[in-house]
């Protein structure tokens, strides 16, 4: 096994690229990141995504990104796990690296959602939860949150207004990222007069859908320096599976596959929730914060809305999180955020992060959680 | 009459009925009911929002409301829940089912049995017989006929008969103050497991075009007044009056009666024109705050009477179909009722489930809105 | 087009059947071929009750494509009284009567339909339980 760093990072700003095409996004972030690694070939394409079947109509990623970016006759593949397909892909370049079998690797996510609208829209994002058991019963995405939700807040009597911090705290960050979708702050009292999507869940429980892609180069860590002197090591890279539905959960309120891959991360890493500078997670929607805090061993059981009403999760907090945005307010290109993820605490290890700088970061972690908690992918990046 | 004559005389009739002119029907073998099961929509519309909507509020209200369907609910699903009700009386291995018959006028497929999706739902697929039933308003007594003969025979052991129905009755029109949902189911088997025997049933029939509908049409078409004398009252009473004069009965030798029930009105005037007074009709007339539920009104009043009867208790059952043509049944009800009776929901438990909804909310469930 | 797909499906669908494990005893649904709490591949079909109780729910205004007509409609998490959690539509009940905890009974209902000239896709949903008085 080889150590892996990040030698360069890409990204699109989130938002509506009403000009720009699946392939288009890929091609900007991939470009961005090997300009910034400073190289012009690679051995390896992963590109994470989810709806490009759906929505453009156009399954084989692969080589259509490989070939669209100057990279044609590489190993080249999609890699898919619902919303944490961007993170799925890093880990599969990892393993890549790590292997020895390749050295140079890109992994990209990229997703394009302003193609479609409505219904259809909500449908393809709904093909993340189970076929035959959940979604033929009408549910949406937001609905299996939201069902998560109203439990969370019955069984540790919790209020809605109490994961008002997780979406404050969000937006608050987002003003300093120029690549983020909403930058702008919100108050506590626009989040409770916010309309409903599926109760208890309102537009600002939400992270806004939108178009993204973001990229990073690995390569060995032996090799990094004739690259960079920003690389950013991976001292960690999990990935834990549960029940595609959640009806299939033994404990519906806990995200195992959350705790499982933050567990491997640490034991890999060498750490432990207190070692952790920043945690960039998956605040799809608030209550998604919530449990991933606990699961990751940052809050108790039933406490995770905690952090978010005294303040730790802020940027001079305990555990600053989304401290780009998050997916609330950078957005949410679901196949591409893992990857917004990871390059957001690379910005923030190599101490590039501008206005959204935490200061001393060291360990940052890096959580990407798809469907409702089936596939969750946890890495932990170290700065040079 | 006493019971002991009235049975000899019942007996007497058995291998003649093909050789009178106006036999009734008596099977060699006696059958009866083993479970019954009612069902009706929870939702109700106003007939005062029909005239509001159409007559400006004036007129007179054929009954005081109807079963309105749910978006998710149609004559299949209706069907299932009454035969599940039958069922959960009956208690039976539903597999010893050899018919599954569902009469009805709002089949959801115009090709594709209803009946073979009832019949897989209770369990008692793939060794039964399963086919749908038409006669406007007497398809479900159809199954019920059909199913005497499917059993006595020794065809089956037992045999499962449905009518329900979701009406539509064209906007503005008579037809859609009353125009209901909701559907009955019985399942027919030996006498010794009975709940109510039949002891004898008759059915009269002519070509009489009073109410009909071409293909590929939504709404239905009828011929206003001539609905009534020459067709409802003509063939009610004829079935019935050949029922009584053949068991040598009058209106007085019955606990109950219940009639197919399109409005509030033609029922009682039926029924008074028969001899029968008020508390005889009274339990089975649905009609006034379910509105018509075509196959399923006259098997739905005896639900509603079967809810309530106790052993020994007499029940002249009529339906009526345009077309035309009513089927009648003499039944007695016997000491296995009290056992049964509370092993499912009761049709007035379904009646008093009740959510109001007004004229555009109903033109919504009922899909009359343009949406293409 | 699924045809075959929810035709499969119609035990399960139609009337909540599920397995017990030859090996553990527990009650599955929805029906797989392996346990999901011991491991074993061995299974008998076994009728659910359809009785439980609400453990959450939620009501959707913007549904997936083919939903549209039945918006807003409730999705719920039911506890079926033998012990597994089902993902179904709530029905015959407006959302503000709805209380985590309250005893529900399934009923077959139409889930949607493939267009005007396509199949009707029957399944479960649940609503507030009616007690036979």
């Amino acid at each position: 096994m080889r150590d892996v760093s990040i030698i360069g990072i890409g990204q699109t700003p989130v938002g509506e690229h009403w000009n720009r095409s699946l392939r288009h996004l890929a091609y900007d972030a991939i470009a961005a990141a090997m300009q910034d690694a400073g190289i012009e070939r690679a051995d390896a394409l992963y590109v994470g995504n989810m709806l490009s079947g759906e929505i453009s109509g156009q399954s084989h990623l692969g080589p259509l990104i490989a070939d669209f970016a100057g990279l044609r006759g590489i190993e080249a593949v999609k890699i898919e796990g619902a919303c944490a397909g961007g993170a799925a892909a890093v880990r599969i370049g990892y393993l890549a690296v790590a292997s020895g079998l390749q050295d140079i690797v890109i992994c990209a996510g990229v997703e394009k959602m302003t193609d479609e609208v409505g219904s259809r829209l909500t449908s393809a994002l709904a093909q993340a939860a189970d076929a035959d058991h959940e979604t033929v019963h009408g549910i949406s995405f937001v609905a299996l949150n939201a069902l998560l939700m109203r439990r969370y807040m019955y069984e540790y009597g919790v209020r809605h207004e109490d994961f008002a911090g997780f979406a404050i705290n969000s937006h608050a960050n987002a003003v300093g990222n120029p690549n983020a979708m909403f930058r702008r702050p919100i108050t506590l009292e626009a989040f409770k007069r916010a309309g409903m999507v599926a109760a208890p869940i309102n537009l600002l429980d939400s992270s806004p859908m939108a178009d993204g892609a973001a990229a990073v180069i690995l390569c060995p860590s032996e090799q990094a320096r004739e690259f960079t002197d920003d690389a950013v090591r991976i001292a960690a890279s999990a990935m834990a599976t549960d029940s595609l539905s959640l009806h299939d959960r033994h404990d519906p309120l806990w995200l195992q596959a959350a705790q499982d891959s933050a567990r491997r991360a640490y034991r890999q890493a060498g750490v432990g929730p207190a070692d952790i500078d920043l945690f960039e997670l998956h605040d799809a929607f608030t209550i998604m914060a919530a449990l991933s805090l606990e699961a990751t061993g940052f809050a108790d059981r039933g406490r995770g809305w905690q952090l978010a009403a005294n303040g730790d999760i802020r940027p001079d907090g305990r555990i600053p999180i989304c401290t780009m945005g998050g997916l609330k307010a950078r957005g949410h290109p679901v196949g591409a955020t893992g990857v917004y993820q990871i390059v957001e605490a690379v910005q923030q290890l190599r101490g590039k992060a501008g206005d959204c700088q935490i200061p001393n970061v060291h360990l940052a972690m890096t959580q990407n959680i798809g469907g409702s908690g089936a596939t969750i992918v946890t890495h932990i990046l170290e700065g040079g | 009459m006493g019971d002991e004559g009235h049975r000899a005389r019942v007996q007497d009739t058995q291998h003649v009925t093909r050789n009178t002119q106006y036999g009734i029907m008596k099977p060699s073998t006696d059958v009866g009911i083993v479970g019954y099961g009612a069902y009706i929509p929870r939702y109700r519309l106003p007939a005062t929002e029909v005239a509001r909507v159409w007559k400006g509020g004036e007129g007179g209200l054929p009954v005081t409301e109807k079963a309105v369907p749910g978006l998710d609910e149609d004559t299949l699903t209706i069907a299932l829940e009454a035969a599940r009700n039958a069922l959960a009386r009956a208690q039976i291995d539903p597999q010893l089912i050899g018919a599954v018959w569902v009469g009805s006028e709002s089949h959801p497929y115009a090709v594709k049995p209803t009946s073979t999706i009832v019949a897989e739902a209770i369990g008692a697929t793939p060794h039964t017989e399963a086919a749908d039933w038409q006669f406007a308003c007497k398809a479900g007594t159809e199954t019920m006929q059909a199913s005497i003969g499917f059993v006595a025979s020794g065809m089956a052991r037992y045999a499962l008969g449905i009518g329900a129905d979701t009406a539509q009755g064209r906007p503005g029109d008579a037809l859609e103050y009353t125009a209901a949902a909701g559907g009955a189911a019985y399942l027919i088997g030996p006498a010794e497991e009975s709940l109510v025997l039949f002891e004898a049933s008759f059915s009269y029939v002519t070509d009489t075009p009073d109410f009909w509908r071409r293909p590929y049409m939504h709404y239905p078409s009828h011929g206003q007044r001539f609905t009534g004398e020459p067709a409802y009252f003509h063939h009610v009473t004829s079935a019935a009056r050949h029922l009584m004069a053949e068991m040598d009965r009058t209106a007085a030798d019955f606990t109950y009666v219940v009639l197919h029930q399109p409005n509030a009105k033609f029922p009682q005037r039926a029924a008074k024109m028969l001899g029968f007074e008020r508390e005889q009709w009274t339990t089975g007339l649905l009609c006034p705050v379910i509105g018509n539920t075509y196959a399923g009104a006259a098997m739905l009043g005896l639900t509603a009477i079967l809810d309530e009867a106790r052993p020994g208790d007499t029940i002249l059952a009529v339906s009526f179909g345009s077309g035309a043509g009513s089927d009648a049944f003499a039944l007695r009800v016997t000491e296995r009722i009290t056992e049964r009776q509370h092993r499912a929901p009761k049709t007035q438990d379904y009646i008093a489930r009740r959510k109001e909804i007004d004229y555009a909310t109903y033109v919504r469930y009922r899909k009359k809105l343009q949406m293409q | 087009m699924g045809i075959a797909r929810d035709w499969r499906l119609r035990s399960q669908r139609y009337a909540l059947v599920g397995e017990i494990c030859d090996d553990c005893g527990r009650k599955i649904f929805p029906p797989r071929d392996v346990c999901p709490y011991c491991a074993e591949e061995a299974q008998t079909p076994f009728h659910f009750s359809g009785r439980g109780e609400i453990y959450s729910h939620t009501t959707i205004y913007n549904p997936p494509a083919g939903f549209e007509e039945f918006a807003p409609y409730t999705v719920a998490l039911v506890k079926l009284e033998e012990g597994p959690l089902v993902t179904a539509q709530l029905t015959d009940v407006d959302p503000q009567e709805i209380a985590i905890g309250q005893p529900v009974e399934m009923v077959t209902r139409k889930i949607r339909e493939e267009g005007p000239e396509g199949l009707i896709v029957y399944g479960y949903k649940f609503r507030p339980r009616l007690q036979a008085a």
